[in-house]
């Protein structure tokens, strides 16, 4: 039987689980909500991969996101921000091997990597698939995934509707950089009647404008820009973050799993 | 140990309150103290204080109260001990290091106020610490804005004297802070009862000199690759240093530094080889503060020097002990002082020099620096000392947090990233 690497990447929102042949191609992934229990979350995953039939006792199993340290089954544990760095390398560096392959853009091996997590945003720079700097937002939601759950719940939509919406929008501003303040914000915009168009464009580009003042920390000209984490399967939040920061930004629909991939590297 | 409850009561503590803290205190100091393997024999001596940390010490400085002395609470590291100890009086650091002690500071103070001064008002009005309640006067000084109002605050509760400490290092304002020292030393003289002579200065400066060297003795063997102490013994150790005498203080870190300098001869190492060194700069760790030392050092890594208040900044520079005047005194006093670099001063690129030479001397992989929430100083200085030490291929984690544990498992992340960084 063939050894498999598996990465288990338990974030606040939801729990990501990749697997790696011995080629490093991928070849089964698990998405599942978090919950409110790491632990249970991570026997469900181990319930699966045994369903899958994937030898588990043959298999190198890394954990990481903040949920890591409930993986009672894993080999080993490495924080979000190494992985992350290891498995964007994976889906955007040089040598970048991905089955959705579709536009890889400039091949580079120096990748600024945004984040956009349920409860922090990491800006991580990476050489070669190695972390070299990073920054993770620390204050409060602000800018967060959490941001734009929140708010997409405040109009009563889902985040691809919010997306599709925005793209429609124009000229309207959020100033308050407090999710529990926006919320109000939000609400307030409603009951004036502007156009929920307008408020859901104000939203993204809040979020953009905030992620985009942490990049800039970090960006310089050289870097190949790739978004990871759930909302890179919105190509208007990429699109939005490549405007304000003047420069392509990346996205693949395995960017959500950018953090379980770079676990399972961790493994080999 | 012995109970202390009645000389708590004869202080007019709390007690109820009190007991709250003297009952979470031995389970942090287990966990983070005695859970360390391999730890110096020498440390004996500090567990023991800490394990008693407001019977002790109080006990003893009560005893020396009904001798006449007087006690002078200090919070800060540029207010001459020197002067104090000539007449005759003790001083003890009263510095709140414990979020037990915020929700009484917040009661008058603002909420965004740095946890270290919200913690020390708080000690003081909640009547929850004996040192702020032996303390026969408190010296404050003008190193911040957040201190220099809640001096304001406890001075309505307790004699306070304010120091005001320059904000630039010219020739001029180095002038002025020996004359500042020099009007100190009159108040202490007329509080104490003791009058300031050459000779009674030239000996103090020479007790506080000798405890300086016995710290930087103990720092010194974390120089070596072979590391005989972990950053939470050492920290532990300079906590302490504030409120000890300074005369036991010295013999019992020359002592511990008589076995560290073995254990560096012996190859005795309290971390496996390869484990990254980490120098710590920032805002002070006031006891019992050991948050950041803990998670570093459950994080693989470990904190071989401290560049802060609760660190070098207490003990680096010796004061010239050759005087012949309390005028040459109180000059040489205020050169050494000078020499400190804190971020209250403009410009205060001397402690970036400070970093980048801590750095080659500690053999350290990487800084990490923090500051306290709300330490506006600190943390403006984050941009230009982040910035140097990039310049210098240093890596460099900045971090802020308080005193909850709210954001242990945040700051266990990125410290964990830094150090898998530092591995890689």
């Amino acid at each position: 039987m063939s050894k498999f690497y598996i990465g288990i990447d338990i974030g606040s929102t939801s729990a990501k689980t990749v697997v790696l042949d011995e080629n490093k191609n991928i070849i089964s992934r698990i998405l599942l909500p978090t919950g409110w229990s790491s632990k249970e979350t991570s026997e469900i995953i181990l319930r699966k991969l045994n369903d899958l039939n994937f030898d588990i006792g043959n298999s190198t199993i890394v954990a990481t996101g903040y949920g890591r340290v409930s993986v009672s089954f894993a080999n080993k544990a490495v924080t979000e921000i190494t992985c992350h760095g290891k498995g964007a390398n994976y889906l955007f560096g040089a040598n970048a091997k991905s089955i959705d392959d579709n536009d890889l853009g400039v091949l580079s091996n120096n990748l600024l990597i945004i984040d956009i997590g349920g409860q922090d945003t990491k800006i991580i720079q990476v050489e070669n698939g190695n972390v070299v700097d990073f920054l993770m937002n620390d204050k409060c939601s602000a800018g967060t995934g959490r941001f734009l759950e929140v708010m997409s719940n405040a109009l009563n939509l889902k985040m691809d509707e919010l997306c599709d919406m925005a793209e429609k929008g124009a000229d309207t501003h959020i100033s308050s950089l407090c999710t529990v303040f926006a919320e109000s914000e939000v609400i307030s915009l409603i009951g004036r009647g502007e156009k929920r168009e307008n408020i859901a464009f104000a939203i993204v580009d809040s979020i953009v404008k905030k992620v985009c003042q942490q990049a800039q920390k970090l960006y310089k000209k050289d870097m190949k820009v790739c978004l990871t984490g759930g909302l890179s399967e919105f190509k208007y939040i990429s699109d939005s973050l490549g405007k304000e920061l003047k420069t392509k930004v990346y996205a693949k629909e395995d960017g959500r799993y950018a953090g379980a991939i770079g676990a399972a590297l961790m493994g080999i | 140990m012995a109970d202390r409850h009645e000389m708590w009561k004869l202080l007019g503590m709390n007690i109820e309150q009190h007991d709250v803290l003297c009952s979470v205190l031995p389970g942090a100091v287990g966990d983070v103290f005695m859970s360390q393997k391999n730890r110096p024999k020498g440390m004996e001596f500090w567990d023991m204080v800490v394990a008693d940390v407001h019977g002790i010490r109080p006990a003893e400085l009560i005893e020396e109260q009904k001798k006449g002395r007087k006690v002078f609470g200090t919070f800060c590291v540029y207010v001459p001990d020197e002067v104090i100890i000539a007449c005759n009086g003790i001083v003890t650091g009263l510095c709140g290091g414990s979020q037990f002690w915020v929700p009484d500071g917040e009661a008058v103070l603002p909420k965004n106020t740095c946890p270290l001064i919200k913690a020390s008002v708080g000690a003081r009005l909640g009547k929850t610490c004996p040192f702020f309640r032996i303390a026969d006067m408190y010296v404050g000084e003008t190193t911040c804005d957040g201190k220099k109002k809640a001096y304001e605050i406890l001075g309505e509760d307790v004699p306070m004297y304010v120091m005001d400490v320059p904000q630039m290092k010219r020739p001029e304002d180095i002038e002025r802070w020996a004359h500042e020292i020099a009007l100190f030393a009159k108040k202490v003289e007329e509080f104490t009862g003791v009058k300031l002579t050459v000779e009674n200065l030239k000996n103090a400066i020479h007790i506080v000199n000798e405890k300086r060297k016995a710290m930087q003795r103990v720092y010194d063997t974390r120089k070596n690759k072979t590391l005989p102490i972990s950053g939470r013994d050492s920290l532990l150790m300079t906590q302490i240093s504030f409120f000890d005498d300074p005369e036991r203080c010295a013999t019992m870190c020359n002592k511990l530094a008589d076995e560290l300098e073995q254990r560096v001869k012996d190859n005795v190492s309290v971390v496996d080889a390869g484990t990254k060194r980490i120098l710590v700069t920032g805002t002070p760790l006031a006891i019992p503060n050991w948050k950041l030392h803990n998670i570093i050092e459950t994080t693989g890594a470990v904190v071989v020097c401290e560049e802060m208040c609760t660190g070098t900044r207490y003990f680096e520079n010796l004061v010239d002990e050759n005087i012949n005047s309390l005028e040459e005194g109180f000059k040489a006093l205020a050169n050494r002082y000078m020499k400190t670099n804190c971020a209250c001063f403009t410009p205060n690129t001397g402690r970036i020099d400070d970093i980048k030479r801590m750095v080659k001397e500690y053999n350290v992989d990487g800084v990490i620096d923090c500051n306290l929430k709300f330490c506006c100083l600190y943390d403006t200085e984050k941009f230009s000392v982040g910035r140097a030490l990039k310049e210098a291929n240093i890596p460099v984690l900045q971090l802020e947090t308080d005193y909850t544990d709210t954001d242990a498992e945040q700051l266990r992340t990125r410290i964990g990233a830094f150090v898998e960084m530092l591995s890689k």
